[in-house]
C-alpha cells in the first residue's frame, strides 16, 4: 500500500489529478527514495526455521557483510506459505537485541557482580568442575548390589529449544560420563 | 505422551497442520491455537472459509480462537475427561459410531479377563493397591493367552510388556473375540458401562457447560465422521498440564477411534507442541529414562542386568518393537563402536542404570536438598518457567555450580540476585556461555508434526557467542582428554565414546551434518548411510544414533534440508522436509481404507491397495508394510510385524489396533474416569468416593505445601496460558523492545461478578495467593471469563498469562510461584491448568 502510494502512477497520481497540483506530497521525498535492501547487491538469501513454538514456520534470512538484515515468512512452506505471527516477525530482534550477551559473564561464589572471562578458559573452568562433582560423587551398586554405574550429582536441564542435533551430544556425553539427571521441557 | 502411544502406538501427531485443511469439522480443547499457534491456525480457518468446516472451541476462557469459531463451549478447568466422557456415551447411546472401522481396526470385539471390575461406585478399577497406592494392571488383560504390548515415542519410553501372566489357553489358538459387539466383557460393551454416567446431564453439572452446547458439539461431531467425512481434534497444553493429564488425553484418542477418524485425510489428532522441537527433544531424547528412539534406559529394578537381559526386556514379541535389538545395537555402536561387542555386549555393565524417578521435578528437590552438586542449563528458564519456581529458585541457589547458556541474561542465570537475597550468602559459582541463535548455526528442528526441518547457517554468532553444540562438543574433547589417562573401569565408557565430528570454521564448530548422519545411521563397514530403519540390523554391522530418524539421510542426502514449495506438490508436501517414521505424514494410514483396502469414500480417499501392483499405494507414504494385502492373515505363532494381519493398521501394537481398552501400559487405568483436580474448590460429582486422581505423585515437603480440596481460603480455580506476543518464560521475548511493548505487563483475567464481589474495577491492582506464594497484578475484568454454579455456589476462574519475571524490558511477577508440585503418573507433567487459589483486592 505504502510503495504503491509514492509510486509515480499509484494512487498520488490519481489524487493530484483529481485535486489538482497545489497539494503537497504527503511523503517526504526522502522517504519516497526507500527501496527494500533485499534485492541490494551482496544480498544474500538464507533458508530457516522460526525458533519459537512448534508450528514450525519457514523464514529466509537476509544477510549481507555477515550482518542480519531482516528475516520474513518464506512463501514456499507448506506450513506458513510466507505468514508469521508477531514472535516470528520479532525473530530479526531476537539476533539483533541490543541487550543480547554475547560475551561470557562469571560470577564468583559469593560474589555481588558478573565478570569477565575467555572462552578457553570457562571451558577448562567447567570441565574441572564437572570431573570434580562426577567422581566425588560415584554410585557403583545400589543396596542390593545392583549395578548403577553413575553420578546424581550433576543435571543437565532443557532441550526443546536447541537443535535434534545438539541434543544428541548432550544425551551421548552425558550418559557416557554416568549421569541420568538428565532432563527437559518435553512430557509429551 | 502415552495417551496417544497406548492407544494408537506413537506418541506423536497422528496428522499435519496442512491436512487440517481437508477436515469437515474440528473440534479445538485445551488449546488456544489461534493465540498460541496463530500460523498453525491458518488451517483450520482455510477449512472453514473454502469448504465450510465447522469449528468448535470448548476452553473455560472466551478467547481469540473462541471468536473464529461457529460453537464455543465453555467449561470449568480441568473436567475435560467429563465433557470428552460425554461426548464417548452420546457417540454410543446414539449409535452414532462408525461400526466397520470399530469392529476391525480397534479391540472393541476384544473379550477381557473375568478378572476386570470397572470402577463403578468406587471409583477404582480392579487391581488397586491401597497400600502401595498403585494398581497391579493384571486384571485388566484380555481374555485367553496373553498379549505382548508395545508402544513408542511417549516419554515414558516404549512400553513393552505382557498384559497378564498366565495363559489361559493354548497359543495356537485365537483370542477370544466377539464380532457381534454383544459380548458383556467385550471392550466395547465395557466401555458402554463405563461412560454411561457421563449424561449430558451430569455434564452439565460437572463442566458447567449448557445443555445446548454440549448438544450441538455432541451433533456436529456426529455429523461430520464416517465414510464421506472427518473430524479433527487439536489439543495442546490445555489437556496435558492435569494430574490426569494422560488419561485425558486417551479420551479424545478414543472418541476419535470410536468415530473412525484416525489414519484418514481431515481427522486425526494433532498435539500442538509448545517449542520449537520439544517434539525432538523427546525423540533425540534429553530425557533420564529413555535414550533416543525412545528406548529405555537400563533400570536397576528390572532385569537389566546383561545386555542380554536389558534385550529381551525391550523386546515385543509381536509388532513392530520386535525390532528392538537391533535399535539398541546399533546405538550402542553409534556410540562406543568397535569398544562394543554386539554378541556380548561388553561395556553394557558400564552404562549407568536408573531406579526411581530422576525426572524435572526430583531433580529440583535433590539440588535444592544438595544431593545435586552442578548443573546444565540449554535453553530453558525454569527459575521462573516451572512450577513452584519459588522452589526451583531455592535449589538454583543451592547449587556449587551452574552453567546457563543462553542469549540473554535470564532469571536462571541469576537466582543469586533475586527474591531479596544478598548475594554475599549464596556460593554458587556461575558461568553464562553465550549461545549462537537460529540463523547462526546450521541443525534441525522436529516440529509438532513430526517433520524435521533444517535451518541453514545464514551468518556467524557475534563475539564469544557459540552454538549449543560447539559448547558440548568442546566440552566433551576435553573431557576425554582429562580421563584419556585413567585405568579405572568407570570411566571406560568415556574413553570409548566416538568423538570425533570434523571441525570447521574459524571458531572449530563440529559439522553439523556429521551428527545428523550418524543419527540417521550407517554401515559399520564403509560408512555408507543406511536407507532406513528396516536396514539396521543387530550383530554389530550397522550404527544408528536414533532408529526413528533413520532415513534422514537416505542416499547421503539431507531429506529435512528439502524445499519443494507448496505450490508444485500435492497437500500432503512429503517432499518439504521429513517426517518421521519413514517420511509418513498421517500415522495409521491404512485406517483410510477399508478392510479390504478400498478407500471409504472417493471424497476421502488416502492409501488404498493395489491389486494389480501387490502393493498399497496412494497419497502418502503408506504407514504399513508395503505388499502386505489386506487379507492376509497370521499364523497364530507368527511373531514381529508378521503376526499383524492385514487389516491391521495399528503396527505398533501386538495385535495390529487401536486400543479402546488398555489391558496394560498406563499406570492409572484401562479406561480414562473423571477426577478432579488436586485442589479444586469442587467435589467429585460422578465419582464421590475418590477425589482427585489415587495415583497423583505428590510431594510431601514442608517446601511444597498444597491447597486442600474445598479449602474455603482458596476458593477460585487458577489456569494459566500463553499470550501470542510472548514465548513460556519469557526468555526469547521480554528482552526484544517489539515484543515487550505489545505485552507490557503481567494481568489477571476476572469475571465482572468477580471482580464485584472482590470490589476492584478494571485495570486496578489485585493480589493471588497460594500456599505456595503469591504475586500481584492487575486485574482485565472482562465477560470473557464464565462464572460456573454448582449446587447454588458460584465458582470463579483466574486466567493467568505467564511470561513475566524480574528480569528483561517488561517485568513482572512469576507467575509459576503459585503453582503446585503435583504430578501426573505416567510423565510426570505437573497441573498448571486447574489449581486452586485466592484473590484480593490491591497489592496484600
Amino acid at each position: 500500500m505504502f510503495l504503491k502510494l509514492t509510486e509515480k502512477d499509484g494512487l498520488w497520481r490519481k489524487i493530484r489529478n483529481h485535486v489538482g497540483t497545489t497539494v503537497e506530497h504527503p511523503v517526504s521525498p526522502a522517504t519516497r527514495d526507500i527501496r527494500s535492501r533485499l534485492s541490494d547487491d551482496g544480498v544474500k538469501k538464507a533458508v530457516s526455521v522460526c525458533p519459537y513454538c512448534a508450528v514450525g514456520c519457514s523464514t529466509l534470512v537476509y544477510h549481507r557483510d555477515g550482518r542480519i538484515i531482516d528475516i520474513e515468512g518464506n512463501p514456499d512452506s507448506p506450513v506458513n506459505a510466507g505468514t508469521l505471527c508477531p514472535k516470528g516477525s520479532a525473530t530479526f530482534g531476537l539476533h539483533n537485541s541490543p541487550y543480547r550477551w554475547t560475551k561470557v559473564r562469571y560470577r564468583r561464589p559469593y560474589s555481588g557482580e558478573w565478570e569477565d572471562l575467555s572462552l578457553d578458559e570457562a571451558l577448562d573452568m567447567i570441565a574441572a568442575r564437572l570431573k570434580e562433582s562426577r567422581d566425588k560423587n560415584w554410585e557403583e551398586d545400589d543396596e542390593g548390589g545392583k549395578k548403577l554405574c553413575r553420578s546424581q550429582a550433576v543435571s543437565s536441564i532443557g532441550g526443546a529449544t536447541i537443535d535434534n542435533e545438539e541434543n544428541y551430544l548432550i544425551t551421548k556425553l552425558f550418559h557416557s560420563m554416568g549421569f541420568t539427571r538428565i532432563t527437559n521441557q518435553a512430557r509429551i | 505422551m502415552p495417551g496417544l502411544g497406548i492407544t494408537y502406538g506413537r506418541g506423536g501427531a497422528t496428522t499435519s497442520l496442512q491436512d487440517l485443511q481437508n477436515s469437515d469439522c474440528i473440534l479445538i480443547e485445551g488449546s488456544n491455537m489461534a493465540e498460541a499457534h496463530p500460523v498453525g491456525f491458518r488451517h483450520p480457518m482455510i477449512a472453514k472459509e473454502k469448504n465450510g468446516a465447522k469449528l468448535i472451541h470448548i476452553d473455560p476462557r472466551f478467547t481469540r480462537t473462541s471468536a473464529l469459531c461457529d460453537v464455543y463451549a465453555p467449561i470449568r478447568p480441568g473436567t475435560d475427561i467429563a465433557f470428552l466422557g460425554g461426548l464417548i456415551n452420546y457417540v454410543l447411546q446414539n449409535d452414532e459410531f462408525f461400526e466397520e472401522y470399530v469392529k476391525t481396526y480397534t479391540n472393541a470385539a476384544t473379550i477381557v479377563s473375568e478378572d476386570f471390575e470397572d470402577a463403578g461406585a468406587t471409583g477404582l478399577f480392579s487391581g488397586w493397591d491401597e497400600e502401595k497406592t498403585r494398581y497391579d494392571p493384571s486384571s485388566w488383560r484380555y481374555e485367553g493367552h496373553p498379549i505382548d504390548y508395545a508402544a513408542v515415542g511417549g516419554s515414558q519410553g516404549n512400553v513393552v510388556g505382557e498384559s497378564g501372566g498366565q495363559s489361559e489357553m493354548p497359543p495356537d489358538q485365537p483370542r477370544p473375540t466377539d464380532m457381534t459387539l454383544q459380548h458383556e466383557r467385550c471392550v466395547f460393551q465395557i466401555l458402554k458401562r463405563h461412560f454411561a454416567k457421563y449424561t449430558p446431564e451430569m455434564v452439565e453439572k460437572v463442566c458447567g457447560t449448557p445443555r445446548e452446547a454440549f448438544q450441538k458439539v455432541a451433533e456436529l461431531i456426529s455429523e461430520n465422521s464416517g465414510r464421506e467425512k472427518t473430524t479433527a481434534i487439536c489439543y495442546a497444553v490445555g489437556w496435558t498440564q492435569h494430574s490426569k493429564g494422560v488419561q485425558l488425553i486417551r479420551t479424545a484418542a478414543i472418541l476419535q477411534l470410536l468415530l473412525g477418524n484416525i489414519g484418514r485425510p481431515g481427522g486425526g489428532i494433532m498435539a500442538l507442541r509448545g517449542h520449537a522441537t520439544i517434539q525432538g527433544s523427546t525423540d533425540i531424547a534429553t530425557l533420564y529414562n529413555i535414550l533416543p528412539g525412545y528406548l529405555g534406559m537400563p533400570d536397576a529394578n528390572k532385569d537389566n542386568d546383561t545386555w542380554r537381559d536389558y534385550i529381551e526386556d525391550g523386546t515385543a514379541s509381536t509388532g513392530w518393537l520386535a525390532n528392538f535389538p537391533k535399535y539398541a545395537t546399533s546405538l550402542m555402536k553409534a556410540w562406543y563402536g568397535e569398544a562394543f561387542d554386539a554378541e556380548e555386549g561388553a561395556l553394557f555393565d558400564r552404562f549407568p542404570r536408573i531406579n526411581g524417578d530422576h525426572s524435572y521435578y526430583p531433580s529440583i528437590m535433590a539440588m535444592k536438598d544438595r544431593e545435586v552438586k552442578g548443573a546444565f542449563n540449554f535453553g530453558q528458564n525454569f527459575a521462573v518457567g516451572g512450577p513452584h519456581a519459588n522452589l526451583a529458585r531455592d535449589a538454583l541457589r543451592a547449587l556449587e555450580w551452574l552453567v546457563v547458556v543462553d542469549a540473554y541474561e535470564i532469571e536462571t542465570a541469576t537466582a543469586w540476585k533475586m527474591d531479596g537475597v544478598k548475594p554475599e550468602e549464596c556460593a554458587t559459582e556461575v558461568f553464562f556461555i553465550p549461545a549462537a541463535l537460529v540463523a547462526e548455526k546450521d541443525g534441525s528442528f522436529t516440529q509438532t508434526q513430526r517433520m524435521l526441518q533444517w535451518h541453514d547457517k545464514a551468518v556467524e554468532p557475534p563475539d564469544d557467542a557459540r552454538s549449543d553444540a560447539w559448547f558440548v562438543y568442546h566440552l566433551g574433547r576435553r573431557i576425554k582428554d582429562l580421563y584419556k589417562d585413567s585405568a579405572d573401569e568407570r570411566d571406560a565408557l568415556i574413553q570409548a565414546m566416538i568423538w570425533d565430528y570434523p571441525v570447521e570454521g574459524e571458531h572449530d564448530e563440529p559439522n553439523i551434518e556429521s551428527i545428523t548422519r550418524e543419527v540417521n545411521g550407517y554401515n559399520v563397514a564403509d560408512g555408507s548411510p543406511v536407507a532406513g530403519f528396516a536396514a539396521l540390523k543387530d550383530d554389530g554391522s550397522t550404527a544408528c544414533g536414533g532408529w526413528i530418524y533413520s532415513g534422514v539421510m537416505a542416499g547421503g542426502v539431507n531429506q529435512a534440508r528439502r524445499r519443494k514449495p507448496w505450490t508444485e506438490q500435492p497437500n500432503a508436501a512429503t517432499e518439504w522436509g521429513w517426517a518421521w517414521p519413514a517420511n509418513r505424514r498421517i500415522l495409521y494410514n491404512r485406517a483410510s481404507a477399508d478392510p479390504e483396502g478400498k478407500p471409504w469414500s472417493e471424497r476421502k480417499k488416502y492409501v488404498w491397495w493395489d491389486e494389480e501392483q501387490g502393493k498399497w499405494t496412494g497419497l502418502d507414504i503408506p504407514d504399513f508394510q508395503a505388499d502386505k494385502r489386506p487379507d492376509y492373515r497370521p499364523d497364530p505363532d507368527a511373531k514381529g510385524v508378521d503376526a499383524i494381519p492385514g487389516d491391521g493398521p495399528f503396527i505398533m501394537q501386538g495385535d495390529g489396533k487401536g486400543w479402546l481398552f488398555a489391558p496394560v501400559g498406563l499406570k492409572d487405568g484401562p479406561l480414562p474416569i473423571h477426577y478432579e483436580p488436586v485442589e479444586s474448590p469442587v467435589p467429585n460429582l460422578l465419582y464421590d468416593k475418590v477425589q482427585y486422581t489415587p495415583t497423583a505423585r505428590l510431594f510431601d515437603r514442608p517446601d511444597n505445601p498444597y491447597n486442600k480440596p474445598m479449602d474455603p481460603k482458596y476458593p477460585h480455580v487458577v489456569t494459566t496460558y500463553r499470550l501470542t506476543e510472548h514465548h513460556t518464560s519469557g526468555a526469547m521475548s521480554r528482552w526484544l523492545p517489539w515484543l515487550s511493548e505489545l505485552q507490557p505487563e503481567l494481568f489477571c483475567e476476572i469475571s465482572p461478578t468477580l471482580a464485584g464481589e472482590v470490589g476492584v474495577d478494571n485495570a486496578d491492582f489485585v493480589t493471588v495467593s497460594t500456599s505456595r506464594g503469591k504475586i500481584h497484578c492487575r486485574a482485565l475484568v472482562t465477560d470473557r471469563i464464565p462464572v460456573y454454579n454448582m449446587d447454588g455456589r458460584k465458582i470463579h476462574t483466574i486466567g493467568l498469562p505467564y511470561h513475566w519475571g524480574p528480569n528483561g524490558l517488561v517485568k513482572g511477577d512469576v507467575v509459576n510461584n503459585l503453582i503446585p508440585v503435583a504430578l501426573e503418573a505416567n510423565v510426570a507433567i505437573h497441573e498448571a491448568k486447574a489449581f486452586t487459589a485466592n484473590l484480593e483486592a490491591g497489592k496484600v
